[in-house]
Parts: C-alpha cells; structure tokens; sequence
C-alpha cells in the first residue's frame, strides 16, 4: 500500500479519493445515431439530424457500444445488469443540441467491480468499482476564433462513453495514477476505448476529501473536472488534500463545490457556482425502451475477452519464469506484451524478457520508432538469444549482432555466419592464442606471478581481442588460469 | 362527378381506377374548395404546385396500372409532422421558417401510397390545447354553426385543422396526432371520424415531439372504411423509433361490415358522473341501443382510477414537453432573438417564441421534475399511470371494446371566457380521452348526433392494445346505424 500521509505539526492526515473516468467507446458510429466518430474530420462534418437535436427526431441505440460496455463491465470484473434503462439529463448548453443528455441513471449497465493496481514498490491493491453507465459525449464549443462569437462543432456531440465511477479506495496519488495506467492498459486489452487522455477520449473527474489519519469519517469533498493527464490527477489530489489540510487546521471549513485544476500552476480554484449549479431533472428516457440483456448474450461477450494485463502476468511469472516486475513492464501493453511472448516461444524467456525490455527497447528509443515499426523481428529476437544460450556467440557478440540487425533487419544466424562470428570453443585454438598473448607480454606475465592478481583481466582482455571477441569467455578464463599457474 | 370534395376514399379510387375522373381534376377541385374556405384557417400553408405535380405522377400510375393504395387522394398534413423541402413550424412563432430536410416516416409511407399533400395544417402550438386557439396563425374556425347563430366555434384540438378541413371538404382526409384526445376530440367537435391507434403502432420518426410517451399519429377521415385504408398505410414497425411495435399490421378494412353479435361492450360507470351533460347522456345512450340491437353484449365495467387521469396527464406530458422543447434555443433552426450573452439569446428566443399555453406547460413540467419535487409529482404519476393501465387491462377481461362519449361538451365559442380564464376548465376537454393515452390504447371518435343548438357529438371506442380490428368492427356498425348527416 502507497503510504501518504499529509503532516504537520498540528496532525496526521489522509487522503480519501474517488475517481470518475468518461472512456469514449471505440465504434465506428455514435451512439444513438448512424453519424461517424472518426478523429480529426472537418468541423460538422460527422453530424447526424439525430446529433443535432433537428425536430422529430429520435435516438436509436447503437448495439455496437452496448457491446462494448458489456465487454468493458466483464474486465473490471464487474456485474453486468440485466435490466438497464436511460435517462435524460436536462441542461442547456450551447454544444447540447437536444437540451438534455441521454445518459444512464438509475440503471446503470455496470454495476460493482474490482480493478487490482500495482505499486513501484511491488505491492498490489483492490480499487473498487462502484458503477459504469453508457451515455453520449456533447459537442465542443469553440471560444477563441472570434473576440465576439462562439462557435459549435457537433462532430463529438452523440459519440458514446462510458462513465466509470469508482468507490473512493485512494488513499495516494499514486494509487490514482497507477489505477489510470491500469484502466487504460485494461481498456485497450479490450479494445473498448483507445485510453488517451492528452485526445481527450479518457477523461477524469477528480473527488477529494481528507481526515485526520485513524479517523473513520467522510468529510465534504471537492470535484474537479476533466483533468487531463495522469500526472494532473496525481498532482490535483495532492495540491487539493493539502488545501483541505491547510484549510481545516486554520479552523475553517471545507464546502462541497467543483474546482478547475490548473495545469500551469497545479492549484485548483473554485469555479462560480453558475457554471455548475445545475438542477439536472434526470427522467427516464422515454424515446429508448430499457435496456434487457440475456445471460446466453453477456456469457457470448464473456468468450470473446481476451486475456487481460493481470492474468497474462500471472501466466508469465508462473509459467514463463518472468519475475512479478518484468512481468508488469511487459504485460501493460498488449502489443508489447504480444511481441515478447512471440520472442520468448521456445527460447530462454527470462533472457529474451532482458533483452526486450535492455538493448530493444533502448533501439527503438533511439530511433524514435514504434513497436510495430521494429526491424528486429520478435523470432529474430528470440533466434539471438538461442545463439547466445547455445554457446554460439557470445554475449558480447550477441551485441554487435543486434546493433547489425536493427541495422539490416536480418536474422541472427545470417549475420553471425556472414561475419564470420561463430564463437571459439576448440580448447587447442584457444590455447594457441593464450600462448601467443603471454609470450608477446612476458613482463605482465612476471608481475602476474609476481602477486598483481588483477591483470587477471587485462589478460581476458587481449585474449579476447586477440580472437576477434570470439572466443568462449567463460573457456579463455579457464584456460588462462590454468597457463598463469 | 358534380362533387369530387364529397368522395369518400372508397368512391374516389374507383372513379379514378375507372378513369371518370383524374387525379389533377380531383386535386384541382380540392384547391378550389381550400380557397373558397379559406376563412376557416384550416391550412397555414397551401402546396398547390406539388399537389398538383403529385397528383400528375398519380394520374401516369393510374395509366400503367403501379397505382398505390391511396394514389391520388388529397390529403392535408397537420404541421407536426416535418415534411421534406415544406414548412413544418407546428404552428409555433420559435419554428419560423423551418423546411425539414427529412420527412417523417408517416408522411413517406402515406407518399409512397400515392397520396398528393394539399398543405400543412393548423393545430394548436406543439399541440398543447383544447381548441386550437393556442396557434401561432390564429384559432381554426369550427365549418358547424349552432342553430340561428353566426357566432364562431372552436374546431377542437390540437388537431383542430385536419378536422375542420376534413368536415369543410377541403381535403379528403387528414392526418392528426394525438398525445391526450387530440385526434378524437376536434373529430367529435368537427362531426368526422379519427381514430389514435395504439401506442407504437405508427412510427414517431419526424414528427414533432410533444410527450414523447403519450404521442400517436392517426388518421382523421370522412367515415370508418377511410380511416382503416389510411391506417393500414401508416401503420408499422420502423427502426428509426425504438417505442415503434414489431407487431404486423392487418389490412383494418377487413374488420368492416361484420356481424357484431355477441360482441362484449363495455360501459364504464366512472365516465357517467353526477352532472353529465344530458345531451353526451343521451347520445352516448343512443350508441349503446343501437350496439344492443345489432346483437352485441353490453357490460357495466369499472375504470376506478378514472378520476386520477387527468393529473396525471398534466404532470407527465409537460414533463415530457419540458424537456423535449428543450432543442429550441434559437441556435440552430427556426427564430432566433440575439442576446448579449448565451442565456439572453435563449431567454429572448424562447419568451417570444413560445406562446403563453407552452410556456404553462415547460414551468409545469420544469417544475414537476425538479429536485425535491421528483418523487412527489413525475414519479407518483407514473405510479398512478400504471393503475390506470391496470384497469383497463381489468375491464378487458370482461369486454371487447368500451364505448364512452368522446368530449364532456359539444364545441364552444371561439374566445370562450371560462376556458381563458382558467385553463383547467380547457384541460377537462380532455376528460374522457387522456386515460386511453396513459394506457396507450387505441381509441376512435364517431359522430353520433348532433346537440340541441346543432353542434356535432361524438362517441368514443376504446380497444385493447393492438386491437384496432375490434374498434373498426363496431365502429363500423355503430357508423351504419347511427346515421350521422355529415356537413
């Protein structure tokens, strides 16, 4: 467990944290219209008479997101309902066409789940899930083209989300950043939401209180909306329970009310109670029918889950050999995770986990490319490591070997033949070249025997050089000992 | 033919098949009619040019034999239903201007049926009203007048215009809608037939919403048979409305001119309260002899949840409107009255957009949904809505279909002070026919007799869900025997 604790010298207090996360659903219309959600379009270009609140239209539901929510629910382990239904939220705003958001209330599709999150300091906690509904996205509105006027694009307003509210477990900023991380891996393991904050298509809603540390009561939390990075979150939690503290201990008193986060500054600030003092008049939605799903459905989406970050990590420590860190690195993105596990079949798992995580990733740092861009194939990857495991190069031309192939994308066998690589293992020709290396360094030899013990090796050092780096290591220090007596 | 505006749809296809008349002839005599009535301000919009453009393609389909099953009939258009390149404001100031870019799923099957769209139709603002005095063009003036009398009566509402221009033969036939009575009201003030189908049976794509859990299309017609041959077109299932039913769609003409013996008629008690307008009594009286005589049972049933009806309407509709009235803020389409700020833009479009009726009803309904107010006001009524639901599905137990008067009153005067000053006294218009709407069952208007100052009155048939085959069938006894003399 993340310990944090705020102290001063008046007392010991603890954070108490909950988040809600809007994950926009990856489909290919919006959710209560035909419209497209594509990124990136001209403004308006994706809008449906549905989206645009036009008169006399009527939202239908897309099956696809329904789908998705049901998919999602079953990775955070989480009750699927049966029975769900819709409901509107009324507010008016400019990028709400329809005066209201279709949304879930009551009813949510999700209910209770469990997402396990895992600490640097190699310790796992249970974040609970309180609840996940299905709604639409509203439209963005634009304010700084012209000094005068607003503008509307609707090409968002209908795309579907899901809401995710957790129950307040967080204890640290940290936990809240390692359950982001979590999230996002697990969601794109499902491929339910593409999880990137800086695009907007994860957003967070943050809600913090304090108390003094060992107390078991709730005191009034603040809201702050749509945070937009990991590190915002972390930041916002801890700047905001320090102010709750600062607050508290000068003998005032924290009112409930939504803060804005700055990112510049890391400071919240009370947003005016008119941006947000809203009566929403939730009612049930009365142009969508509730939302009734069969176990033989939800069991049929339970078959198509793939296997998640957490029970991938579980099988790679226990039945690949992986340590629980190497492991975690590895298994946060499916994509990564997917190449070791190609890399690693029927080669040394632990040695290709080392690789993949060292000298591949430092490559593809280096060249600013993408895992799927790699020019090291994941067989050649685990090819290399073989060689090395059968003693046919070794380590350190194993490196030189690599360095060619992200070069030439070429296999490891070709490389190592071509070149000529193949490392010594004859006694007699390792022999040959000790003897040549001690004979032409006759002095250090003396002082070898002498006592200075420690041009043992410098020794190493010409011999391998002496063969090109292809003699056997761990034969030339045998070797060598037994000559220098 | 002396006087094509007096064909029924029956008559008309067969004249038209027999090539006695043609479809722009009978067009051309509509638009005649529609100019020399014009006073009655049935129509806020007239589409001669593509009614007569459609009514050429019909006569072309009527050439080659692909004539569809209302090719050529004229009809008008109530104005909440948003019509592709026509102007649909349902009659509202805040729709100014508006031409839809899509056309309701209604209106697209009653066109692909061959119909020629003679306009669009007054009706009461967002059709929130009694006597269609609430629209922005002004009340539709009823084509009855009492006896000895000039004075100008109300046509009923919201569906005020499609009625009037049915009874005054402007068009052959109409479409209206109705979210608390407002097909079979104005039907019963204006002595012609409507019938609201059950909820889900025609689609809601397109038209204008009101209460969106109480809203049903339906027909308003010269008699039953034209009221079956227009439902049958309009009904059916469309993926573009969720709350749209799967359930197949008979051709309701089927169900006409049937033996009704042994048919179970139910009478409610509660709809024949102390202080029941003698006139509705006897009329309602008269429905039930003739049923009897034709052999059908009658039966005493129960609604005792009757008297709840019409709270509950006026908390769940404008609720409903509240929210769904939310979408004109003047940003995208129909007036817009700047302001300094965001807030002042949609105060200013909204205050003179809206008339005083919808206002009434957005606090109303702003009201009932507010924190604090929820569980006491929306959720109390949807409780109680489900109790009347329940008595009606009790006394179908006991009967086939219920036969109750249409409207507590024949039609009033045009600027009616008690209603004016009170708008509960307009609301309770809507006595008899809100249940069926909270129960979303189908219910019918026939007219009936006539009151003592010579004002049209109408009886109601209200059928089990999905039943309309029972209502056509004693309707279409009730029509024969009753012998209503049209305007």
């Amino acid at each position: 467990m993340a310990e944090f604790i705020i102290e001063t010298p008046k007392g010991k207090w603890e954070i108490i944290c909950g988040l809600e996360i809007h994950c926009q659903i990856i489909s290919k219309s919006k959710i209560y219209s035909g419209a497209s959600t594509e990124f990136g379009a001209d403004a308006n270009e994706h809008v449906s008479f549905v989206d645009a609140g036009m008169p006399g239209m009527l939202p239908t539901l897309n099956k696809y997101c329904v789908h998705q929510a049901v998919k999602t629910g079953i990775g955070l382990k989480a009750k699927i309902n049966k029975y769900s239904n819709f409901a509107r939220k009324n507010y008016f705003y400019a990028d709400l066409p329809q005066g209201y958001q279709i949304t879930q209330y009551k009813y949510p599709i999700v209910g209770e789940g469990k997402v396990i999150i895992d600490l640097p300091d190699g310790s796992a906690r249970e974040i609970g899930i309180e609840r996940m509904h299905i709604e639409q996205d509203a439209g963005k509105s634009i304010h700084d083209i012209d000094p005068k006027k607003s503008f509307i694009d609707l090409n968002r307003a209908g795309v579907g989300l899901m809401e995710i509210v957790t129950k307040p477990d967080f204890r640290a900023p940290e936990e809240a950043g390692a359950f982001l991380k979590k999230l996002r891996s697990i969601l794109r393991y499902l491929g339910t939401c593409d999880g990137n904050m800086d695009e907007g298509s994860m957003r967070c809603d943050v809600n913090v209180s304090v108390r003094p540390l060992g107390s078991n009561e709730l005191r009034t939390r603040c809201e702050m909306k749509n945070v937009n990075s990991i590190k915002f979150v972390m930041q916002a939690i801890e700047n905001e329970a320090r102010r709750h503290v600062e607050v508290y201990e000068s003998g005032g008193e924290i009112v409930q009310e939504t803060r804005q986060f700055n990112p510049a500054t890391g400071q919240t600030k009370a947003m005016r109670k008119k941006e947000f003092a809203h009566d929403y008049r939730y009612f049930p939605e009365p142009d969508l029918a509730p939302l009734v799903l069969t176990d033989e459905y939800i069991n049929q989406v339970k078959s198509e889950i793939p296997e998640l970050p957490d029970e991938k990590k579980e099988r790679f420590v226990t039945k690949l050999g992986l340590t629980p860190y190497d492991a975690i690195v590895i298994c946060e993105n499916k994509e990564n995770a997917d190449f070791f596990e190609k890399a690693a079949a029927g080669h040394d798992a632990k040695k290709v986990a080392n690789w993949f995580m060292g000298d591949f990733f430092a490559m593809l740092n280096e060249k600013k490319i993408e895992l799927k861009d790699s020019p090291v194939s994941p067989e050649n990857l685990g090819a290399l490591v073989e060689l090395v495991t059968q003693n046919v190069i070794n380590g350190k031309t194993a490196k030189d070997v690599f360095e060619i192939m992200a070069e030439t994308g070429d296999a490891p066998e070709k490389i190592v033949e071509e070149k000529g690589l193949r490392q010594v293992t004859d006694t007699g020709a390792i022999e040959a070249v000790i003897d040549q290396v001690l004979e032409a360094n006759a002095d250090n030899v003396a002082a070898y025997r002498g006592g200075k013990q420690t041009l043992f090796g410098w020794f190493v050092g010409q011999v391998m050089k002496a063969s090109k780096g292809k003699a056997n290591p761990a034969m030339v220090n045998e070797l060598l000992k037994k000559k220098l007596g | 033919m002396s006087d094509l505006v007096k064909l029924t749809i029956s008559e008309a296809r067969k004249a038209l098949k027999n090539k006695e008349i043609s479809a722009v002839e009978l067009t051309e005599a509509f638009l005649k009619q529609m100019e020399s009535k014009r006073k009655l301000n049935a129509f806020v919009l007239e589409t001669p040019e593509i009614a007569l453009e459609q009514a050429k393609t019909s006569d072309k389909k009527y050439q080659n034999g692909t004539d569809g099953a209302l090719e050529g009939i004229p009809l008008g258009i109530k104005d909440l239903f948003c019509t592709k390149g026509i102007r649909t404001t349902a009659c509202s100031h805040i729709l100014d201007g508006f031409v839809p870019p899509y056309e309701s799923t209604v209106t697209q099957k009653l066109l692909d049926a061959g119909i020629t769209v003679l306009g669009k139709l007054n009706m009461d603002e967002f059709a929130m009203g009694g006597s269609n005095e609430t629209s922005y063009y002004g009340p539709v003036i009823n084509p009855w007048k009492a006896n000895n009398s000039d004075a100008d009566f109300v046509a009923g509402g919201s569906s005020g215009g499609s009625a009037a221009a049915v009874a005054a033969h402007m068009c052959m036939a109409a479409t209206g809608t109705d979210t608390g009575g407002s097909i079979r009201q104005p039907s019963a003030f204006c002595g012609v037939t409507g019938i609201k189908p059950t909820y889900g049976r025609c689609s809601r794509y397109g038209i204008i919403a009101f209460a969106s859990s109480l809203d049903q299309a339906g027909p308003i017609a010269q008699n039953v048979e034209d009221c079956a041959r227009l439902l049958t077109v309009m009904s059916g299932y469309d993926a573009k409305d969720s709350t749209s039913s799967q359930k197949d769609v008979p051709d309701f003409t089927q169900f006409l001119n049937q033996d009704i013996r042994g048919l179970k008629v139910g009478i409610p008690a509660e709809y024949r309260p102390d202080g029941l307008n003698a006139e509705i009594a006897a009329c309602w009286d008269k429905g039930i002899e003739i049923l009897k005589a034709r052999g059908a049972e009658i039966i005493d049933i129960s609604l005792p949840h009757t008297k709840y009806a019409l709270a509950v309407y006026y908390i769940l509709a404008p609720a409903e409107a509240s929210s769904n009235l939310a979408r004109y803020d003047g940003l995208r389409f129909g007036l817009r009255v700047p302001g300094e700020h965001l807030d002042n833009m949609y105060i200013n479009t909204r205050s003179e957009g809206f008339g005083k009726e919808v206002k009434r009803r957005v606090m109303i309904g702003t009201y009932v949904l507010s924190a604090g107010y929820y569980d006491a006001y929306y959720l109390k009524a949807q409780k109680v809505r489900r109790l009347i639901r329940n008595d009606f599905l009790e006394a179908f137990k006991k009967c086939d279909v219920i036969l109750t008067p249409t409207a507590p009153t024949d039609a009033f005067a045009i600027g009616d002070k008690s209603m004016a000053e009170n708008p509960i006294n307009m609301w309770l218009n809507d006595v008899f026919t809100v249940s069926v709407n909270l129960a979303g069952l189908p219910g019918m208007n026939i007219p009936a007799a006539l009151s003592a100052r010579g004002l049209p009155l109408g009886l109601q048939l209200i059928g089990r869900s999905f039943d309309e085959a029972t209502i056509f069938k004693a309707a279409s006894a009730l029509e024969k025997d009753i012998c209503f003399v049209r305007k």
